[in-house]
């Protein structure tokens, strides 16, 4: 496999040079378009570059786009999102920590059978329990609430954190378990002491494979929350699908990058632990 | 070392010991299944015992508000007369194919390219990827203003000289669903290429080594020897695609919302609009309960050949 | 330090297959006990049951006085070695050293001290505040040690030490820990599959094979005495020559019958003539160290009986050179000197002393004289 720069060589660089433009397209459209004034996105493109970059899209997005009848712009629903998705991130990650640090090292009469049917949780899907769920939430008067939110989340993320904790224990020697045991350390104190020093890559890798699965939820979101304790997600769906009034096109995409920007900061500072991720998630088992 | 200890002593200790012993075996004992058991008891209760209970509702006349009776298969064969339904059913079959498809083509080529000690790999990769990061929703919106037929990519090409182009699947209830599948290869090809890159990078590079000496040409080796080694890969992408497929449900009502009327229209959807917007939890609930005989049906056999084929080795 | 006695311990896991089938095992206060056999024979398996790590289904574990079954590893007043070291990759060596003396409450001075004596005992006083990840494969290994001699146990456990190290420094670790059981005088066991290590490091020699004591005794006495074919073979290297054979009486005295493709020879049978009657004109299996079949010049002792074998194969290993010749159409191994090992093809004269030859039942593979 020379390195010189035959024919072959440039095809290679040039068809993977056009899937790049392929995938920054939508990227591109979406920040120039949230940039312009709704009179230039009719004179010009979909490509052109604004003639003025114009921040106004912006400020409505976040502070006064209607999203149905209410008109307060994303704001509010960004802080839901972030309300939501930090307890659920952190209490989901808490729980497949220990989890995984039982299934692996700790196991028992069963424990294996009981983390298989722990992973089923992964697989099915999320309307078969909706219905239940609506009903539970309502009974409990956590219906429409951020908390309501949460809970779901912690319950149904918790099968991927115990998964992912789970298959990077198994990378770790038992015998330093049985080590700790043998120096007298019980079954917290070799977790705190000897194992969640050497855990933080998981942490990571599991804090923003969480993160962005909540961040991004909508199913969830939609069917548990209403109105003012609605995700962003969903919020966005609503303004970009009102109907009424003059489509502000400017404003939708504004709106758009908003609900996407702390998934791509994750993506952008911590891209490696991200993939990483994604990689452990789909090897399931 | 010169700890000896006197009979007394022996026998002291070993009086006292059992005590302190027992609850510290008692703990290494008890303290995992304790710390274990609230989420089994969250997967019994939110995961088997709610598709039980989803279900029994399945079974029942529940509309507006759930009810409890024994109706049979009403609602079963209620779904089954429902042509909307089989309008989701076919559109997912159709989506499913071609997604799973194109993701899979587009996410080898990219992985088998990129393989090729590119020099800007790091940067290529990150682009690829970066629609993995994003909510369906935002995809989404994305894709529905560029593919609006009077100012997207059509106005750009007709700006651009083409002026007879047209294209307007967005609103052509015949062509809508193929947006959904525009815009999903979009979002998920760069993940199936991250997959597939982590699995060439896992051959054995001293086999590709004797096929050179063996004298293949470099097309030869990935055709015959790197892409059959990827075999597991392609379980696992499969697996995760299928999953994508059978519960997209965001990227449709985003884009197209399951329009122009229900032509675009995919299970996820149905479910959600007749149990949560039309009040027919008991249609809604019968649904659900497909969906999930349908992940089963496509998942278990998979995963049965993929261990299969593991153990063959 | 205490003694450890080991009655009757079975292991059977859950899906039913025994592991241990019943083990009897006793030692002294002070002795080094070596548990070695092939993988799976169970000997992990009982040092962790010893250790506390795995549940004894049946059967007695007692360390000194003390009957340890139902205790923790904590309580049990034992320390381990392990095979990865298991050191803790998140404290530096003076934390993992000190650790389990933490966790015991000792005072910080008294730990300090220990933590000190202990590292200059095994020379790694240079290394305390490094990280596990720093140190090379035999300064892990040292670092282990130390853990476990600062705990001061009743018993020290290893669990194939040394198995992870390059051979040098295997060969040198190996005097290393016999030095340090002279001087502490310490009570150890110590799992192996490595048959030098059994020989060169026990006292006491338990060779394991599925689930069951094959043999137990000292090394000398297993090299020597071995009770079974298994035993026979595992022990030694290289191992013993299995010769099958028909007991014959020729003169009045019983021998063995081998041949090569030159000509016959028999060998006669130093045993108790009374015992072996039963087994005139029977198929037995014939069982002589490499040593033990050598060129005249290394045997010494005249009137031994002698043959000449046509040499197959030659492996110099440098003090020796190996001989491999056909007997009986089995494959032997002779050990001869290296000016008198001749040529593949060639015919040379080797001499058996069949004093400390053995013979097996070939049915049942045990001993029979």
């Amino acid at each position: 496999m020379a390195n010189k720069l035959s024919i072959g060589r440039l095809l290679v660089y040039a068809a993977l040079a056009l899937v790049a433009v392929y995938y920054l397209l939508p990227l591109y459209v979406m920040l120039t378009t949230s940039f312009k004034t709704l009179d230039d996105i009719r004179q010009g493109n979909l490509l052109s570059l604004p003639q003025a970059w114009n921040g106004g899209a912006w400020a409505k997005a976040w502070a006064s786009a209607c999203t149905g009848i209410e008109c307060g712009g994303m704001k509010g629903f960004f802080w839901n999102s972030v309300k939501m998705t930090v307890p659920a991130v952190l209490i989901s990650t808490m729980f497949g920590a220990v989890n995984g640090y039982v299934v692996s090292m700790w196991r028992f009469r069963g424990s294996d059978v009981l983390f298989t049917m722990l992973l089923v949780g992964c697989f099915i899907p999320f309307q078969v329990v909706l219905l239940p769920m609506a009903q539970l939430l309502g009974y409990l008067g956590i219906a429409n609430t951020t908390t309501g939110l949460v809970l779901v989340h912690v319950i149904y993320g918790t099968a991927f954190t115990t998964l992912f904790f789970r298959n990077f224990y198994v990378t770790v020697p038992d015998e330093l378990v049985k080590a700790g045991r043998i120096d007298g350390a019980g079954f917290w104190t070799i977790f705190f002491r000897i194992l969640l020093p050497v855990s933080g890559p998981i942490f990571v890798v599991c804090i923003i494979w969480q993160f962005t699965q909540i961040w991004n939820d909508f199913l969830f979101g939609v069917v548990f929350a209403a109105g003012e304790s609605q995700p962003i997600t969903v919020a966005l769906n609503n303004l970009v699908n009102t109907s009424t009034g003059v489509k502000e096109y400017n404003v939708d995409m504004a709106s758009a990058i908003i609900a996407a920007l702390p998934t791509l900061f994750v993506y952008m500072v911590a891209g490696r632990y991200f993939v990483r991720g994604l990689t452990a998630g789909a090897v399931k088992g | 070392m010169s700890h000896s200890s006197s009979p007394a002593e022996v026998r002291a200790l070993a009086d006292a010991a059992p005590a302190a012993a027992s609850r510290q075996r008692l703990a290494d004992r008890w303290l995992p299944r304790l710390v274990l058991s609230p989420t089994i008891v969250m997967s019994l209760v939110f995961v088997y015992g709610f598709i039980a209970w989803t279900a029994w509702l399945s079974f029942t006349e529940s509309r507006l508000m759930p009810r409890y009776d024994w109706a049979g298969l009403t609602q079963y064969l209620a779904l089954f007369d429902n042509e909307r339904w089989w309008t989701a059913v076919a559109n997912l079959g159709l989506f499913g194919g071609l997604f799973i498809l194109c993701t899979l083509v587009v996410g080898l080529l990219l992985a088998v390219l990129l393989d090729q000690k590119i020099r800007a790999e790091g940067a290529l990769r990150a682009v690829y990827l970066y629609p993995m990061a994003l909510s369906f929703i935002v995809t989404g919106t994305a894709w529905k203003w560029m593919l609006n037929p009077d100012m997207g990519l059509q106005k750009v090409l007709n700006d651009w000289g083409f002026a007879n182009f047209t294209f307007d699947w967005l609103v052509d209830p015949d062509r809508a669903i193929y947006t959904v599948v525009i815009a999903g290869v979009w979002q998920s090809s760069g993940f199936v290429m991250a997959l597939f890159l982590a699995g060439l990078r896992g051959v054995d590079d001293s086999i590709i080594k004797a096929a050179q000496v063996d004298g293949a040409s470099l097309p030869t080796i990935y055709r015959r020897i790197v892409i059959p080694s990827l075999r597991p890969v392609f379980f696992s992408v499969l697996l995760i695609l299928s999953h994508i497929a059978i519960k997209s449900f965001d990227l449709v009502m985003a884009l197209t919302g399951g329009g122009p009327g229900t032509s675009s229209d995919v299970p996820a959807v149905f479910m959600y609009q007749f149990a949560f917007t039309r009040g027919q939890l008991g249609l809604g609930a019968a649904s659900a309960m497909m969906m999930l005989m349908t992940i089963v049906a496509v998942l278990v056999p998979l995963m049965y050949l993929e261990t299969r084929s593991a153990k063959r080795g | 330090m205490a003694s450890l006695s080991i009655d009757n311990v079975c292991k059977t896991y859950n899906n039913g297959t025994d592991v241990l089938k019943g083990i009897d095992i006793a030692i002294d206060d002070g002795q080094f006990l070596i548990l070695v056999g092939p993988s799976g024979c169970g000997k992990s398996t009982l040092l962790n049951m010893i250790a506390g790590l795995d549940d004894i289904s049946s059967g007695d574990i007692r360390i000194g006085e003390r009957r340890v079954n139902d205790l923790s590893p904590k309580d049990r007043d034992i320390a381990m070695v392990f095979q990865s070291y298991a050191l803790y990759p998140s404290m530096s060596v003076r934390q993992n050293i000190s650790f389990g003396l933490e966790i015991r409450k000792q005072p910080k001075a008294e730990i300090d001290a220990t933590v000190n004596r202990v590292a200059e005992m095994l020379q790694i006083t240079h290394l305390l505040d490094r990280k596990p990840s720093q140190l090379s494969g035999g300064q892990r290994q040292r670092v282990a040690m130390g853990r476990a001699l600062a705990r001061n146990p009743s018993i020290f456990l290893f669990d194939e030490p040394l198995s992870n190290l390059d051979a040098k420094l295997r060969v040198e670790m190996r005097t290393e820990i016999k030095l340090m059981h002279q001087r502490l005088k310490s009570t150890i066991v110590y799992v192996t599959h490595d048959q030098i290590e059994a020989m060169t490091l026990g006292d006491r020699i338990a060779v394991m094979k599925d689930g069951i004591v094959q043999q137990f005794g000292s090394p000398q006495d297993i090299y020597d005495n071995p009770a079974n074919l298994f035993v026979a073979g595992f022990i030694g290297s290289p191992s013993m020559n299995f010769i099958p054979a028909t007991v014959v009486e020729s003169g009045g005295q019983l021998g063995v019958k081998v041949c090569d493709d030159h000509g016959c020879v028999v060998l006669p049978l130093p045993h108790d003539k009374a015992k072996l009657a039963q087994w005139v004109g029977k198929d037995v299996i014939f069982g002589i160290r490499p040593e033990q079949i050598t060129d005249a010049r290394t045997a010494h002792r005249e009137g031994l009986p002698q043959m000449d074998c046509h040499v197959k194969v030659i492996e110099p290993t440098g003090p020796d050179t190996l001989i491999f010749v056909t007997l009986n159409d089995t494959k032997v191994c002779c050990r001869a000197h290296p000016t008198e090992a001749k040529r593949p093809g060639d015919a040379m004269q080797l001499v058996f002393d069949v004093s400390k030859a053995v013979l097996f039942d070939p049915k049942t593979e045990m001993r029979i004289a």
